[in-house]
């Protein structure tokens, strides 16, 4: 348990040395992030068995940091973040094994990756609100990099665009937290201190300050409308990055949203309640929308992500246990799925056949020359759609659950972006796998392959695919080994707080 | 006043270092350089240089915080201990970059000339006094503007000078003006004197034309808006040494300054923004001009082309911050200011530092000549790259946080409920600004090929050294931003 923090500087410490690796060879800085990645996972899921759920959090570090403001830098455990640093974990590993062909400045990619994870395992652990937001910004600035120097399409504007989403939402997020704090008499940055303080508020300032906050983490989770940098950074992303982007940094933003923003201001939640549930729904029909008519693929799933992310802020809005653990657990299943999609996407097809366009995969049989693509997709797509067998079936479901009971209008709409998310997913896999089934005239015996510089898939890929297919199906069959750790963390006093008061 | 000589020259023993420094730098460049190459002319007297600034700070510790010395002319107190210290390193950074990389033809004048113009900074520092304030700040100025001007071979550099020295005239001339009528109305130029006069005073119409004059020079010498105009052209054309001296050390000392003279001397009449009814004074005098600097600055930053000059209208936007820092020393104290104009200048140094060593090895100053650097020189990207966050205010570095206690002590006044937070909320909402354009500069050192000819970039070692201390630096005070705080408790 107490070997969590390890994560952190575990993944800081791999990021210098695969930097230094790299000036030597692209293979031992590749080694070295594995190597990283897979002590993280490791340090994850020892923690995980050791774990005992229960309300509030477990600490695992609390010493002053600086003294003068009252911040101490505090590393805390409970259901929620384990989960997350379980995913974390597999993301970063899964990660890894699909940049596993980057062979330009490969020290510096994986240094930034890494650099990029150890932030995102730092924001999962802090339970000081200082410490929290310095690992949130530690995390923002890999991004661009990584992105600008290792990205395709439009790159530059894609990294960008992110980083000044990022960096502004942030920056909401430090005015409403420097606003809580000096509020409260500036002594402690401890959530619960901010939120003690936050209590003897007028209304008006904590439905401000909630704003503020909210807005600023909800950028980053991809709510409509803030969330045009999602797909453009996505798509603009090299594999891995969008992987982690959609699957890990999309939920620093959420888990912001639920950590900080919610128990802070209760009162202030209860009065943007409406409007957030209403953004949630509008995101989840609109992103789906836009994905099903996009003629690039990756865009495909850089909208359905953003779709997705939409129940999580759904669940969250509806404010009641079962919705809010849905939430986590939908937060869990994307990650997942959404970095399968990607990596079929972006390293198994596109860095193939150099286009992501549906007018040209149409033309190719991609499930005769890449039946291992084509399956792992058909798989992420079912996942994806929520077929129950896979992570996404009890995650969304547990989602609609908990918000019927809150408003069951919500749930109506949120079902339809169910219904819209199979259409998209549907055509993708048909248009980009099976597009030409049929071909001119009786059969060949295909005695050659019409495309033989489709290199083979390779054994990182397959070992990553099937990492990332094996979680995903587990917690499909089995949701209660992660619901069983997030249910009593929501029942701490900050959590019910908010859960009673957002009840309709 | 029994004057007790003695106690004084134990107080002034750093400044008596740098001055005699500077004369040894002189007189052994006189006898022995004569034999020697100009570089090896250059890192003599460098060497000097910089033993004169360990000796200053050997002193500055050894004279501990006696308090009030001859007669209260100076002080000597944590604030002043710390603004000693902290540009004198200032100042050694700066040394250490010239071997190697300056161009400039005379090294023991120039050494000479920036351990005097040291002199007038920690004097700046410890001065309690308007005319000794007075004093120190004009032995500061003329020596920049010297040093602005030094690079004979260049005509920018004479530009720089010239516009530096006749804008810098004029803000003296203003300074000299208000602190003649502040000697009218208390009949003192003892600060403490001039506050316990000023605290019976009512705000008349001549006392707050004296303010005014005062904050004017002040603005000067902060770069702040509107009186920064002179910031772009010094910043480019100046030797990058003297811009970085300029940009740093200069700073930290005139804030300090300013800020003992403003709220110690000129305190009782500083009028108020802490809340929504604005109290006449010196502080929304000075909240206007962090505005006007915080929105000049970003958004003229954004149109730069130039790397100096992006670096200058950068100091014009951190000046609205450190504005903002001064309003809210008079409550909280001017800890979170030093440490914001430490940082400030640290980071300052080192980028300057990079353009100082990307100058001497032929390469221009516009983004796009930065193009390749990462393949040139990885040290010196590397470097760029943690100055520049640290200029954005990118944690862990110590950019950041400087931000964060001055915006922090800024909401502590009263909430939103005052014009103090609001402009706090302004200037946060402005540092997302900030980050697209250093990020713009980045873009073109790490992001985008050079041409695959492009030679390495050598970096000698002391300006390696200097940036890599100050990138440690960067990182270790953003890690633990106590050690500061403490010291200027």
């Amino acid at each position: 348990m107490n070997a969590l923090p390890w994560t952190i500087y575990v993944s800081f410490a791999g990021a210098a040395l695969a930097l230094l690796a790299g000036n030597r060879a692209a293979s031992v800085a590749r080694t070295v992030a594995l190597a990283t990645a897979l002590a993280g996972l490791a340090l994850a899921l020892v923690a995980a068995a050791a774990f005992k759920p229960g309300p509030g959090l477990q600490t695992l570090v609390d010493v002053p940091w600086i003294a003068e403001f009252g911040i101490r830098y505090h590393l805390a455990v409970d259901g929620i973040s384990l989960t997350l640093i379980v995913l974390t974990g597999i993301a970063a590993t899964a990660g890894v094994l699909f940049s596993w062909n980057i062979k330009e400045r490969t020290g510096e990619f994986f240094a930034l990756y890494l650099a990029l994870i150890g932030g995102v395992y730092g924001v999962f652990l802090s339970a000081d609100a200082f410490v929290f937001f310095v690992y949130y910004e530690i995390a923002i600035v890999p991004k661009y990099f990584l992105i600008a120097i290792w990205g395709s399409t439009n790159r530059e504007y894609g990294a960008m665009k992110l980083v000044l989403y990022s960096f502004a939402g942030s920056a909401l997020v430090l005015a409403g937290l420097l606003w809580a704090y000096a509020a409260s008499g500036a002594n402690s940055f401890a959530v619960a201190d901010l939120a003690a303080a936050g209590a003897q508020l007028s209304p008006g300032v904590q439905q401000g300050i909630f704003a503020l906050v909210f807005t600023g983490f909800a950028v980053l989770a991809g709510m409509f409308p803030f969330h045009t940098w999602a797909p453009t950074g996505h798509v603009a992303a090299p594999t891995a990055a969008s992987m982690l982007l959609a699957g890990v940094v999309m939920k620093l933003g959420a888990y912001g949203c639920l950590r900080v923003a919610l128990p802070l201001f209760p009162a202030g939640f209860v009065y943007w309640q409406p409007v957030i549930a209403t953004l949630a729904i509008a995101g989840i029909l609109y992103a789906g929308c836009i994905a099903l008519v996009q003629e690039d693929f990756k865009f495909v799933i850089g909208y359905s992500s953003v779709s997705h992310m939409g129940f999580v802020i759904l669940g969250l809005a509806a404010a009641n246990s079962q919705a809010v653990g849905g939430a986590v657990l939908q937060m869990f299943s994307h990650g997942i799925i959404a970095g399968l999609l990607f990596a079929v996407v972006g390293r198994m097809v596109y860095e193939r056949t150099h286009t992501r366009q549906f007018s040209d995969l149409r033309k190719l049989p991609l499930h005769k020359t890449m039946p291992f693509a084509a399956l792992t997709f058909v798989l992420a797509g079912l996942a994806s759609m929520g077929m129950p067998g896979f992570s996404g079936f009890p995650a969304e479901l547990t989602i609609l659950i908990g918000t019927w009971k809150t408003a069951p209008l919500w749930a109506g709409f949120a079902g339809f972006g169910i219904l819209i998310a199979a259409a998209f997913t549907l055509r993708a896999v048909q248009v980009s796998f099976f597009g030409s089934t049929e071909p001119a005239g009786p059969a060949p015996a295909a005695p050659h392959d019409p495309h033989p510089d489709f290199e083979p898939i390779t054994w990182p890929e397959k070992a990553g695919a099937l990492l990332l297919i094996a979680t995903t199906v587990y917690i499909g069959l089995k949701p209660d080994v992660l619901l069983d750790w997030i249910t009593p963390a929501l029942r701490s006093p900050l959590f019910q707080a908010v859960l009673k008061g957002g009840q309709l | 006043m029994t004057p007790n000589y003695l106690s004084l020259l134990h107080a002034l023993l750093p400044e008596a270092s740098l001055v005699l420094g500077a004369l040894v730098v002189l007189g052994f460049d006189l006898i022995v350089g004569r034999r020697h190459d100009l570089a090896q002319r250059t890192v003599y007297a460098t060497v000097l240089g910089l033993l004169a600034v360990a000796a200053a700070v050997y002193h500055s510790y050894d004279a501990r915080l006696d308090g009030e010395v001859f007669g209260g002319v100076f002080i000597l107190d944590s604030l002043a201990l710390a603004t000693r210290v902290g540009v004198l390193l200032l100042t050694a950074l700066t040394l250490a970059l010239l071997p190697g990389v300056t161009r400039v033809k005379q090294p023991a004048e120039y050494v000479a000339i920036v351990l005097l113009a040291t002199t007038g900074f920690t004097l700046m520092a410890i001065a309690q006094q308007l005319l000794v304030a007075f004093l120190a700040l004009e032995l500061a100025s003329l020596s920049l503007y010297i040093l602005a001007g030094f690079d004979r071979s260049r005509p920018e550099s004479a530009e720089a000078a010239l516009k530096y020295f006749l804008l810098g005239g004029i803000s003296a001339a203003f300074l000299l003006f208000g602190f003649s009528l502040l000697y009218g109305l208390t009949g003192s130029i003892a600060l403490p004197e001039i506050a316990r006069q000023l605290s019976v005073q009512a705000m008349s119409p001549l006392l707050l034309a004296a303010v005014l004059m005062t904050v004017v020079a002040f603005g000067f010498k902060a770069a702040a808006a509107p009186f920064h105009l002179w910031a772009p052209d010094v910043y480019q054309g100046a030797p990058p040494t003297s811009a970085a001296l300029i940009a740093s050390g200069s700073k930290l000392a005139g804030l300090v300054m300013f800020t003992r003279l403003l709220w110690s001397g000129v305190g009782p009449s500083a009028g108020s923004v802490a809340t929504f009814d604005v109290v006449p004074g010196w502080v929304p005098a000075v909240a206007l001009a962090a505005v006007a600097s915080l929105l000049i600055g970003n958004l003229g930053a954004i149109a730069q082309t130039n790397v100096r000059r992006l670096l200058a209208y950068s100091a014009i936007a951190h000046a609205g911050v450190l504005l903002l820092g001064v309003i809210v020393a008079g409550k909280f104290g001017p800890a979170a200011l030093v440490y914001y104009a430490g940082t400030y200048g640290l980071a300052t140094v080192g980028a300057f530092g990079v353009v100082a060593v990307l100058d001497a090895a032929g390469v221009g100053g516009s983004f796009a000549d930065l193009a390749g650097l990462r393949q040139r020189s990885p040290l010196l990207a590397f470097c760029l790259v943690v100055f520049l966050l640290s200029l954005a205010g990118i944690p862990p570095l110590a950019g950041f946080f400087g931000k964060f206690a001055v915006f922090t002590a800024a909401l502590k006044l009263n909430g939103l409920a005052s014009w103090a937070g609001w402009l706090s909320i302004f200037a946060i909402a402005m540092s997302a600004v900030g980050l697209y354009y250093y990020l713009l500069v980045l873009k073109n050192a790490v992001v985008i090929p050079g041409r695959p000819d492009a030679a390495p970039i050598k970096v000698p070692v002391a300006a390696a050294t200097a940036l890599l201390l100050a990138t440690a630096l960067l990182l270790l005070l953003g890690l633990f931003p106590s050690v500061v705080l403490r010291a200027v408790s």
